[in-house]
């Protein structure tokens, strides 16, 4: 409330716009799909009600106060819809004539939508799917990714390993088609930097009773049983991307070892007591904004909006087409709380961004790691590089 | 505390007794003054013998740091407190704190020394403090996360750079009103008038350039070119400009580089890198001391300050202050 008073103030003070900037009216919406799932394992990732919303309210403010200066001005619309309902929720808001788009969705909805958002010439920017196969086969030209992919998050816990000469990796899975997507990310990444998956093992999930009264004894003799007589490794890489077991395994293992990947030690885009690089400024204007700590989504979101902002901001325009054009061209820089410029791969409209290792306390590290070099920039060393991506929407 | 208090107990002694009989000499020797971001001290340096001399509670969060233009008062953006906190430069006394609006980050003070200009991280404004009557004379909105402040040498003029708007501010210290807005690269953190008041250097750390632009006589800036740095085996995205100084006579630019652990040196002229000098990791903000003879970095992250030779463009030495050294500031000549 205050930024937008303040940004109101400036506009009414007669603050002179920048050299060459013309009026613009810069509309955008927030589209997340809620599915129905099961509660998680841990009370703290219980999901907020303006999950993402609450990130685009912060990057709506930080827009409209920049745009205070240039006679831009910002509305986002927020809307949540069931996966059934988003088609229909997105024609609503292409009727409303929207045509920048942040979707926080599964794979299959983020497809579909990306698909009916072209049909009228609009811009997705997904903010929540980590699917490979969107930033490959499956590319689309109008989607832009911020959020990281799984071969980015796998990547980034790899070259912490190997950093750390832990090469002996004992990949623990779960069965559900999101679990075994993960943990071929993981398989991936260890023979993309020289680990040895000298033992794996599946947990199959056969529906329990997660955090019900007492259910840690169970889990506390169950899984170190079936922990027990791996091959010597150096550490545990857990790939549960449903939660329904990862989080146990910390302290249930049979032989003690670090725990990696969904669990111990885990790669996200932010989580909110990442300080580093003035993102200590993100938190306390998000905390304060929405009275909650911030989630990746929302840091994800905030971070959609702001790519926008920054094409309407530098190529003075609202049309979804130069926009995009303008984000994977090389003019296009952002900062991001992340100690460097994140850009955009012109091969799959991926963001190049540097990944937080966090512990559930403190962010214990950032890949890339020191010596991970690549011919462009030391990011690319994470997730779909240009000679992987089977993507040829962006050519 | 108790052994704070001694010792500066006794500088003030030593000072009192020493005084009379060294009446030719300078009446004091430079003082310089480092605030502390994760130690919440002030370390208290002699600029002669580059002892420290003292250290002492500077508030929560202390970043920004300036000294009154007569070298009697220090004052100190407490950010976590949400006030400008002033000291007595002598005997290191608090005295009666400055309003400063919400979390003060960065701030310049007026030749006169009459009015403060602060930067207010969190709640885009900038707030204008009468240092006399300690009160907010006036709150200019400007862009997200505004730092830099810098000021003309005719004072006519507070440049505010905001960080996440990527602008340099150009305000009026007439009427508080911006009158210029200009865009530069990512994350803009510090503003330096040359003292002819011809140009204007905003450094840009994520963007990793110093924005140059030449200022009209009315004031009006033209931004004319930016200045790239290069330092083999260092990666690119660690060349981070933070703080900007230049020479009176206007022929070198000093420009901090962050993680690069590094102090560019600029010709003035061709506005080429001629040289980067190594310094103590992660390099933020510079000072000289009077007449220009050394310059001052702080070293965030080996919590110590190097001491630059200016004339040969070579440290000389480091001295280890606080946790996490952020500004510094040095007493002005008396």
């Amino acid at each position: 409330m205050k930024q937008i008073l303040a940004a109101l103030l400036a506009a009414m003070i007669g603050a002179v716009w920048a050299g060459g900037a013309v009026a613009l009216d810069v509309r955008a919406a927030v589209l997340r799909v809620d599915y129905q799932t099961l509660l998680p394992i841990s009370r703290y990732d219980l999901i907020p009600e303006d999950l993402g919303f609450a990130g685009a309210s912060v990057g709506d403010s930080d827009n409209a106060t920049t745009g205070s200066f240039l006679g831009h001005t910002y509305e986002t619309r927020t809307v949540a819809t069931d996966p059934d309902g988003a088609e229909a929720a997105m024609r609503s808001l292409l009727d409303e004539g929207i045509r920048l788009f942040v979707v926080l969705a599964r794979s299959a909805e983020l497809a579909s939508l990306s698909d009916l958002a072209a049909r009228q010439g609009a811009l997705v920017i997904n903010a929540q799917s980590p699917d490979v196969a969107l930033r490959s086969d499956a590319c689309r030209a109008n989607l832009l990714h911020v959020a990281p992919s799984s071969y980015m998050l796998a990547d980034a816990v790899a070259q912490f390993a190997i950093w750390k000469k832990w090469d002996r990796w004992f990949l623990v899975s779960g069965s559900n088609v999101e679990d075994t997507a993960l943990a071929d990310a993981y398989r991936r990444a260890a023979r993309k930097f020289g680990a040895r998956i000298v033992e794996e093992r599946v947990f199959v999930d056969t529906g329990g009773s997660r955090r019900t009264d007492s259910g840690h004894v169970l889990v506390q003799r169950q899984l170190p049983t079936f922990m027990q007589g791996a091959r010597e490794h150096d550490v545990v890489i857990a790939a549960d991307g449903t939660d329904y077991f990862g989080r146990y395994l910390t302290y249930h293992l049979w032989t003690p070892r670090p725990v990696m990947g969904s669990a111990g030690l885990e790669p996200t885009s932010f989580h909110a007591a990442h300080e580093a690089w003035g993102a200590t400024q993100f938190q306390t204007r998000f905390e304060e904004l929405t009275g909650r700590y911030a989630r990746p989504e929302d840091y994800n979101t905030w971070l959609a909006l702001r790519v926008i902002g920054e094409g309407v901001t530098r190529a003075n325009t609202v049309d979804p087409e130069e926009l995009r054009a303008y984000a994977l061209s090389d003019a296009f820089e952002l900062a991001a709380f992340k100690g460097q410029k994140v850009t955009f791969r012109d091969w799959n409209g991926q963001l190049r961004q540097p990944v937080l290792l966090y512990d559930g306390s403190i962010t214990v590290s950032v890949s890339p790691q020191d010596g991970f070099l690549h011919q462009f920039s030391p990011l690319d060393t994470l997730g779909l590089d240009r000679p992987e991506t089977e993507c040829t929407a962006f050519n | 505390m108790t052994q704070h208090t001694f010792s500066s107990l006794l500088a003030g002694l030593v000072v009192g007794v020493l005084t009379p009989f060294v009446a030719a000499a300078p009446a004091l020797a430079g003082k310089a003054f480092v605030s502390n971001e994760r130690g919440n001290t002030i370390t208290v340096l002699d600029t002669e013998t580059w002892e420290v001399l003292d250290e002492f509670f500077g508030g929560n969060r202390p970043r920004g740091i300036t000294i009154s233009p007569d070298g009697t008062k220090l004052y100190v953006c407490a950010s976590d407190d949400n006030l400008v906190r002033v000291f007595d430069t002598t005997t290191y006394e608090e005295l009666e704190s400055l309003p400063s609006g919400p979390d003060p980050e960065l701030f310049i003070i007026e030749p006169s020394g009459k009015r403060l200009y602060i930067a207010n991280e969190d709640d885009n404004l900038v707030t204008v403090t009468d240092t006399e009557t300690r009160t907010i004379l006036a709150e200019v909105p400007v862009g997200v996360e505004p730092e830099g402040m810098g000021m003309s040498p005719d004072a006519k003029w507070v440049v505010n750079t905001s960080e996440t708007t990527n602008m340099a501010h150009f305000i009026s210290t007439e009427d508080y009103k911006i009158k210029h807005n200009v865009l530069v690269d990512q994350r803009p953190r510090y503003a330096q008038y040359t003292a002819d008041g011809t140009r204007l250097f905003v450094s840009s750390e994520i963007g990793g350039t110093v924005s140059v632009m030449d200022i009209a006589e009315d004031g009006t800036p033209t931004l004319i070119k930016k200045i790239g740095f290069e330092v083999p085996g260092v990666l690119p995205e660690w060349l981070q400009p933070v703080g900007v100084k230049v020479t009176e006579d206007g022929s070198r630019v000093f420009v901090a580089l962050g993680p690069a652990n590094r102090v560019a040196v600029v010709d003035g002229e061709t506005l080429e890198v001629l040289d980067y000098i190594i310094v103590g990791q992660r390099v933020w903000q510079l000072a000289f001391t009077p007449g220009e003879e050394y310059l001052l970095t702080t070293n965030g992250n080996s919590n110590d300050i190097t001491i630059i030779d200016v004339a040969s463009e070579r440290a000389i030495k480091s001295v280890q202050v606080g946790q996490q050294p952020w500004g510094v500031v040095v007493t002005p000549d008396s």
